[in-house]
């Protein structure tokens, strides 16, 4: 059995080694800063992917992602991995996009790529922390969702199975197809780049790039037409241009903070029931656990 | 995340060598695979490129897996159960991370699933994975076995091989038995032909056979019954598969604990002639042992390279009196040469891989056409340099791998005998380099022939005549005076005419010849790029100037008849 399988994939500033300069002073991020990676938690969904491609011959796996023309990088680095191929949403109109507004975008792409069997995508990005884009995929197109996903543990006809973390545990849930799957972090690593699947896409380019840079090999991207890597604007996937990028965004940011933690806000706490019962209380009334 | 490749400079550096762009059209045939395979370069810069992409893998997968499983692969180890090696769970993960990124068969054409690499590019992966782990290094690097199958196998060999080395499976060598050692003249492992089974048999031990589970082995037994002597050896293929070798037990070792040293029982066995019989040790093995000896320098300077950042960042860290310890004199004294024999070792290996590169692939070219006159000249030419280099660069960089082992200890002081930094294990691990595939003695007895014979003194007065920058000119007229007091010292011997006398002072000839020629290499290089090997370049003449000036003294103030005093 064959399966049409789509990876949600972001470009994000990679905020897991944060150094001073992270931050612009008006509380936006440095992006200048901060190196682009992909998104850790789509890795492991990419790794996924890939392993039910390997378990079921046939199968393809397509990266999407949304971004600006560099996000290109991460659809090369899906096929560096053994994705068979990628789709770049790159449009002004996307930009400044909130969850729901990259949750339509998104959804109107995979209606556009159409029959797929599972979408799959990182619980989370790193740079927002929502957790919202997959689930909101899952409700635009009408489909199930697993999210917190470790394994999957296997496809039958019409059917997935899937092992998904919990709090203090896991659990197999099923599911039918099509599906929308998010992953956690807890799940398998991905495979590292493969050094023929490098050799083989290294060129690969959206028509954008090719227009950019100086092309060393112009002929070759008519003789493999695999280095031609799909660039979609709104109108290519038929999108309602109200509901994209910050016109579609009802998040409105308020204000940004920059706290800065110091060391004379520490307390002391005794061993006392009664010091702990409240240490309790404080950290679940500002959420720091719960 | 630490890359392994991207973090150390010098390495791009010597993959942008001139002599890359011969190399990669020799082993390219200009380009032509380009039509047949998707991963085949186009042309020179399009290859040197994709060397480079793979060398981040590699240094990827190092850093961030290898590196990180080291220390439990050292605790845990490889274990062995019913015969057969269970490697340590680490040794697992970083494995599979290898065979998914596709580095294994890397030298070997793309018809089999290769990626067609040069040796060069290839040992530089070898000396980033062996930097984190070297144990695992000795796993992952015995694919180099794979060049001797390709050089003397037959075609139907080469089918039914290669493609599975290319997968992953993994390859040894099996040629030490428990008396022949150094010696491998006197194995004794049998090899018979059956009738009957229509294939050789294999019967009797071996021992110290490092990753001795592997799916393909290459074994050195006695073919010809009656024969005591290298004449009566041939080489044979096992495979796993045919069942008939068991692993009967690991020795405990005091370092490279992820790599499996195993003792192999070997009962009815099924074999294959590799090659023509009797040709097994002395132009086989001889084969497999170069490319080995070029290997273990590898893994030497991964190590080096592995003590100096262990000891560089514990010397910035470590305050004493008030100030980081790299600050002292004593303490930067030590960091600098250890950077100068690193630097040094390093551009030794790489100027020997290039050298093996080519007359290699002019090897390889031969088994096709007929080589044009030039060409013929141009693979003898480099088959003696390789020759010439490779006892050097196994020699040389071991010891100096163990040097910089002790150095770092030494600048963690008591901290460094604990065994919770990592400079133990380096120093462990470093220890096997300057014994295994030949002790530094036996490279001292295949480099001496070049000293009296006049390559190593006729390539260092070649390499005079390269043009230097003017920063480097003051350090080449010293070094000329160097070359100069060699020469001398070695005349000195060869008038003596005696042989013990020779061998009593050989390795102090090879050491000589080996740190002048490492001195032209280092000049060379600090010529194109100052900013990287300017100071190194500056730190190890003074070493190696001192070396010499050591080794001439005692050459000169030597008489035959103290001999007498070493003697027991």
């Amino acid at each position: 059995m064959s399966l049409k399988i789509v990876v949600l994939a972001k470009q994000v500033p990679d905020t897991r080694n944060v150094g001073k300069d992270a931050m612009k002073a008006d509380g936006t991020i440095n992006r200048a800063a901060l190196p682009a990676i992909f998104n850790p938690e789509d890795l492991n969904a990419l790794e996924q992917a890939l392993r039910l491609k390997d378990a079921h011959p046939g199968s393809t796996v397509t990266i999407l992602t949304m971004g600006p023309g560099r996000a290109a990088d991460i659809i090369r680095e899906g096929l560096f991995r053994g994705a068979d191929n990628g789709y770049l949403l790159t449009d002004r109109a996307f930009a400044g996009a909130d969850t729901l507004a990259t949750s339509y975008a998104l959804a109107t792409a995979i209606r556009k790529i159409g029959d797929c069997d599972i979408i799959i995508g990182g619980r989370q990005a790193i740079d927002g922390d929502t957790a919202q884009v997959g689930p909101q995929v899952a409700e635009k197109l009408g489909l199930t969702q697993i999210t917190y996903a470790e394994e999957i543990l296997e496809v039958g006809k019409d059917k997935i199975k899937v092992k998904r973390h919990i709090d203090g545990g896991v659990e197999t849930v099923e599911g039918p197809l099509p599906i929308v799957i998010t992953v956690n972090g807890s799940a398998a690593s991905c495979r590292p780049r493969n050094a023929k699947l490098v050799q083989k896409y290294k060129h690969a380019k959206t028509v954008t790039e090719k227009q950019q840079g100086n092309l060393d090999y112009t002929d070759l991207y008519d003789k493999r037409d695999y280095l031609n890597l799909a660039e979609w604007s709104v109108a290519d996937v038929n999108g309602d241009l109200a509901q994209c990028g910050l016109s579609g965004s009802p998040t409105k940011v308020k204000a940004i903070q920059n706290i800065v933690f110091q060391a004379k806000e520490s307390k002391t706490i005794s061993g006392s029931d009664r010091d702990v019962e409240d240490l309790i209380v404080e950290l679940l009334a500002n959420h720091t656990i719960g | 995340m630490a890359n392994y490749y991207t973090d150390i400079p010098e390495l791009k550096f010597h993959l942008n060598n001139p002599m890359m762009k011969r190399i990669c059209e020799l082993k390219e045939r200009n380009y032509r695979d380009k039509d047949e395979f998707d991963y085949a370069p186009l042309d020179f810069e399009d290859a040197v490129d994709s060397y480079d992409k793979v060398l981040e893998i590699t240094g990827e997968i190092t850093g961030e897996i290898i590196a990180a499983n080291a220390e439990g692969v050292d605790e845990e180890g490889p274990h062995c159960a019913n015969g057969r090696v269970e490697y340590a769970s680490g040794t697992k993960q970083n494995l599979d991370a290898m065979v998914k990124a596709g580095l294994n068969g890397m030298t070997m054409p793309r018809k089999f699933g290769g990626l067609n690499f040069p040796i060069t590019p290839y040992t530089m992966c070898a000396e980033i994975v062996a930097a984190a782990d070297a144990g695992f290094g000795n796993i992952w690097s015995l694919q180099d076995c794979i060049e001797t199958l390709y050089e003397f196998g037959t075609s139907d060999q080469h089918s039914r091989f290669i493609p599975r080395v290319c997968q992953g499976e993994t390859m040894s060598m099996d040629l030490t038995e428990p008396d022949a050692g150094s010696d491998l003249q006197s194995v004794m492992l049998k090899a018979t032909y059956s009738e009957k089974d229509g294939c050789w048999l294999l019967n009797g031990v071996k021992r110290f056979i490092t990753n001795g589970d592997a799916d393909i082995h290459l074994v050195l037994a006695r073919s010809e019954e009656g024969t005591r002597d290298g004449r009566g050896l041939s080489m044979f293929i096992y495979d796993k598969n045919e069942g008939g070798v068991n692993v009967r037990r690991i020795e405990n070792k005091l370092g490279i604990h992820g790599s499996p040293t195993c003792e192999l029982v070997y009962k009815n066995a099924k074999a294959e002639l590799c090659g023509d019989r009797k040709l097994g040790l002395i132009k086989y093995v001889m084969a497999l042992m170069n490319g080995a000896r070029l290997g273990i320098a590898a893994q030497s300077v991964g190590l080096s390279q592995a003590a100096y950042n262990e000891g560089l960042a514990y010397a910035k860290d470590r305050k004493q009196f008030g100030k980081a310890i790299i600050e002292f004199p004593a303490v930067y004294d030590m960091l600098a040469i250890m950077k100068g024999k690193l630097d040094a070792g390093r551009a030794l290996l790489y100027q020997t891989a290039r050298y093996v590169d080519i007359y290699k692939a002019l090897d390889d070219i031969a088994r096709e056409r007929k080589l044009t006159p030039e060409e013929r000249q141009e693979q003898k030419k480099y088959a003696k340099l390789a020759d010439s280099f490779t006892p050097l660069a196994k020699g040389m960089n071991s010891e100096y791998a163990n040097q910089n082992a002790y150095d770092c200890i030494q600048i963690h002081g008591g901290s460094g005998f604990m065994m919770e930094y990592a400079c133990q294990r380096i120093y462990r691990d470093a220890r096997i380099t300057s014994i295994y595939e030949g002790t530094t003695q036996l490279q001292t007895v295949a480099a001496i022939r070049y000293v009296t014979n006049g390559s190593y003194i006729a390539t260092i007065r070649e390499y005079e005549a390269i043009p230097c920058s003017p920063e480097m000119e003051p350090l080449m007229s010293r070094l000329k005076k160097m070359a100069d007091k060699f020469e001398a010292s070695t005349n000195a011997v060869k008038e003596a005419q005696d042989q013990e006398l020779l061998d009593f002072v050989a390795r102090r000839l090879m050491e000589m010849s080996a740190t002048i020629i490492m001195c032209h290499l280092l000049i060379q290089d600090a010529s194109k790029s100052s900013e990287l090997f300017s100071k190194s370049t500056h730190v190890y003449l003074n070493y190696a100037e001192a070396e010499v000036e050591k080794h001439t003294n005692f050459i000169e103030n030597l008489d035959k008849e103290d001999l007498a005093f070493y003697k027991k």
